[in-house]
């Protein structure tokens, strides 16, 4: 990370821009059928898909794709969503059977000669539509005590850190806890005890902090029959994740780091 | 109906209702309400950074940080609370940091710092590296660290649970709170929480705008609530649009792009700025720069097909410094527009973002219920609430620390308050206005339809109450919220079960917005002045003998303010320290 550039030269005052700076042009719509995995034990004990069939614009989401169903079709399809730009994690979803954050998957980017479907993440129990409960998910995340641990005095002013140690745990940083990783593994599918990937990048975030004392104790946590060592290298984590975390390579890390510790 | 009892309750999970939550929750039984779950707070979409005066990377002083605040503001501010604000910003950088929070460091590895449109050196002189950063996701950072400290010391969250009432008890003739009604999504039932304290943290209102930077969640909840209950809202017109909106989405691009050297141009490929604050230029604060942008395309020299946006110039910078600081907007363009920012200029358009205005409350964050007494043990903190750090405008990054100084604020002032009184009695009837509203939404049987109102409202309010205002477009949109408010009495859902209806909860926070719509816009006809974020070209100067006041609009179904009935529009006296008001220039 550089810091402290010398001063950049002060930018013209005036430049010639090139042709049609900036894109623009007639937007143009598309014609698709949206295919949906709808569930409500209210209603059925049994699952069912529901096509609709939409016309939206190149510039639209998925998540546009579902809020016109709802405001339009049918008030009743449920799916969580927030900031709508991805930086939130609410709308992790199965889209054309890829973990994919709604509001970030651009309808353009998808084949729409063919239904896209969309559904629930697998692995988490269904509530209802796209809605799951996360609560398991958020119990492995508590349990990797994800939160500094320093045991030396506090310093008056802020800890010191080198630019290099920052780095060394940047990638894990990004995490939004959206769940498109963890319900992407194969092994949480069958095994729902597992921490997870999220949970380990999240203790990857702490083991790698040159402020952190606790790392030990997380690698003890993670050694764990669920720990770890389950984790079958499939990638499809790091292919899901909305935030380009390698996620594979930090699970990697962690597992040397248990090695190298030797318990 | 369940009925729960807590010393403290803290309405929101946010960065101000988080940080509120770890000092409350140290101290006394706390729980937190949230509607959404926490790490889903807007907070996390803040991106540039966190001014404090750390002096880390060149001579800074919270002096100056005090000053730039109430310029910025357009001598609006409240200064005993900017001086609060600038001087506890210290301590609130140094606190996250040790809480965890992994800031960009300086070659000697303290926190680094870089530059924020409208903050100085010695007031004015020139812009000052101030803005405490985490690349460009800062307020990710500091969303997830307090989420992560409130899971450290076992903070009780109520995750799904939406409040939608505030419940208040006379005691000696003046109203208390003693409780919150809430709506638990995952099963429709309602929940009566007791508290001895109540801290409103519940965010801001951009849904009330097309365009805007702020989550499909941000409806005012706790704004109108306050409102509703007889409570005054200060401010309300002055809403801040912020500069550097993708154009057409409205999905933010920090200021940081700016503060890293980004420059804007308009369609003549023209660095515009240099025109309208010469010294500071594209630095300058943003109720500024977004008129300037706005007049730009009003004159003819706006960008693309339809000539409606200006161009965000960052080709001029090296792509590993634009990967090193502004990673995720330069993935937005991307993503969004299709946009390579390394070698094309990204089109950009001002965007709603930040409610200045809110519930009224003193820098304990006590909430004051006329304009001079406070309600004991009613808080407020964050945008929900008007300190008044920001005046008529907010600059960049003084959000993040509202949240977190006067977040901690509330959190303690809300604790030691519960531990002195005692439990106020819950009427037996209390969620009973909830249950009839809700009853109302679901039952309704009329024809129309949430998303068509809600969209109503935003193009209005758009078109009508955005950088540029004046009477005739202010009383265009009070007629059409005034429609808006009798169709909603005729609206019909469709969702009837009781699980995740959340077809329901955007039928009452339709009923949020359109009452607020309604304040901003009584508030923004009577100032008859232009202000920081409140633009009247009608009245295009400031007006210090007239308007140096917060307004405080009341709920008063028997009032009528500049022929407008229903609300109560009175003042509250600006409280001024040591800066004398002078014209505002950069």
């Amino acid at each position: 990370m550089t810091t402290q550039e010398k001063e950049a030269a002060e930018p013209a005052s005036k430049v010639d821009l090139p042709g049609e700076s900036g894109g623009g042009g007639e937007i143009p719509t598309y014609n698709l059928t949206l295919k949906v995995r709808r569930y409500n034990p209210e209603v059925s004990e049994e699952a069912h898909w529901e096509d609709y069939e939409l016309e939206m614009f190149g510039t639209d989401r998925v998540l546009d794709a579902l809020h016109k169903v709802k405001w339009e079709i049918d008030g009743s399809l449920s799916f969580r969503r927030s900031c709508a730009h991805g930086v939130c994690g609410s709308d992790a979803m199965r889209i054309n059977g890829r973990n994919r954050l709604a509001c970030k998957t651009l309808l353009k980017d998808l084949d729409l000669s063919k239904p896209v479907t969309v559904e629930a993440i697998k692995g988490l129990p269904c509530e209802k539509d796209l809605i799951v409960d996360m609560e398991p998910f958020f119990q492995s995340y508590r349990e990797i005590m994800p939160f500094l641990m320093n045991e030396g005095h506090e310093p008056e002013r802020e800890r010191y850190q080198s630019q290099e140690d920052r780095d060394r745990f940047d990638d894990t940083t990004k995490c939004i806890l959206c769940a498109a990783c963890t319900s992407s593994c194969p092994v949480f599918w069958t095994d729902g005890q597992y921490f997870g990937p999220a949970a380990i990048v999240n203790a990857h975030r702490f083991i790698f902090d040159s402020r952190d004392d606790a790392g030990d104790l997380r690698l003890e946590i993670l050694n764990d029959k669920e720990g770890v060592w389950r984790c079958r290298t499939t990638f499809n984590c790091t292919e899901a994740c909305p935030r380009g975390i390698q996620v594979t390579k930090a699970i990697a890390e962690v597992k040397q780091a248990v090695l190298a510790r030797a318990f | 109906m369940q009925l729960h009892k807590y010393d403290v309750v803290i309405v929101g999970a946010g960065g101000a209702g988080m940080r509120a939550a770890i000092e409350s929750g140290q101290r006394a039984r706390t729980a937190v309400l949230t509607k959404i779950y926490p790490t889903r707070s807007h907070t996390g979409a803040a991106q540039g950074g966190m001014c404090a005066a750390l002096a880390n990377v060149e001579e800074d002083n919270w002096e100056w940080h005090t000053f730039d605040t109430i310029k910025g503001g357009d001598y609006l501010v409240d200064q005993d609370a900017a001086e609060v604000m600038a001087k506890e910003a210290i301590d609130a950088v140094l606190d996250l940091e040790k809480m965890g929070l992994p800031f960009n460091r300086t070659p000697e590895g303290r926190i680094d710092q870089r530059r924020f449109g409208g903050h100085t050196r010695d007031h004015g002189k020139s812009p000052v590296r101030r803005a405490c950063y985490a690349a460009d996701r800062t307020g990710h950072m500091i969303l997830q660290t307090l989420y992560q400290n409130c899971v450290k010391h076992n903070v009780e969250f109520f995750n799904e649970y939406y409040v939608l009432d505030l419940v208040m008890t006379e005691v000696d003739g003046k109203p208390r709170p003693s409780g919150v009604v809430t709506y638990d999504l995952a099963t429709g039932e309602v929940h009566v929480f007791q508290a001895k304290s109540i801290v409103f943290a519940s965010g801001g209102c951009g849904k009330i705008f097309k365009t805007t930077s702020n989550a499909h969640t941000l409806t005012g909840d706790g704004m109108a609530i306050a409102f509703r209950n007889g409570l005054p809202l200060e401010d309300m017109e002055f809403v801040q649009f912020h500069p550097t909106g993708l154009a057409g989405l409205g999905i933010l691009v920090s200021e940081a792009a700016r503060g890293e050297g980004g420059i804007l141009r308009n369609s003549e490929g023209e660095r515009f700025m240099e025109r309208y604050a010469p010294t500071i230029k594209d630095l300058a604060p943003r109720d500024i720069v977004a008129r300037s942008m706005a007049n730009e395309v009003r004159e003819g020299r706006g960008c693309g097909p339809n000539k409606d946006y200006v161009l965000l110039d960052l080709t001029h910078l090296e792509p590993e410094h634009i990967d090193a600081k502004l990673p995720d907007i330069t993935e937005f363009a991307r993503t969004y527009l299709g946009v390579e920012p390394y070698t094309e200029p990204v089109p950009v358009f001002p965007t709603a973002h930040y409610a200045m205005g809110g519930i009224p409350t003193n820098i304990d964050a006590e909430v004051y219920r006329n304009s001079e007494e406070t309600v004991p043990g009613l808080y407020a903190a964050g945008e929900v609430a008007c300190v008044s750090v920001h005046g008529s405008n907010r600059l960049g990054t003084n959000s993040l620390l509202d949240i977190n100084v006067f977040g901690k604020r509330a959190g303690i002032k809300a604790a030691e308050y519960a531990a002195t009184a005692d439990f106020l009695p819950v009427p037996e009837d209390a969620a009973q206005p909830t249950q009839d509203l809700l009853d109302l939404m679901r039952n309704g049987k009329g024809d129309q339809k949430v998303a068509v109102l809600r969209k109503e409202l935003q193009d209005v309010m758009d078109a009508d109450m955005q950088v540029f205002r004046t009477a005739d477009t202010i009383h265009n949109a009070l007629d059409k919220i005034a429609d808006l408010q009798e169709r909603y009495k005729h609206i019909q859902i469709q969702d009837q079960g009781k699980r995740f209806n959340l077809d329901l909860l955007e039928a009452v926070e339709l009923g949020f917005l359109l009452e607020l719509a309604k304040v901003m816009s009584v508030a923004a006809l009577h100032r008859e002045e232009s202000r920081g974020g409140h633009f009247r070209e009608d009245f295009p100067n400031r007006d210090d003998d007239k308007f140096m006041k917060h307004s405080m609009a009341y709920l008063d179904e028997g009032a009528e303010t500049d022929s407008v009935a229903g609300i109560r529009l009175e003042t509250k006296p600006v409280i001024f320290t040591r800066y004398e008001p002078m014209e505002r220039k950069y």
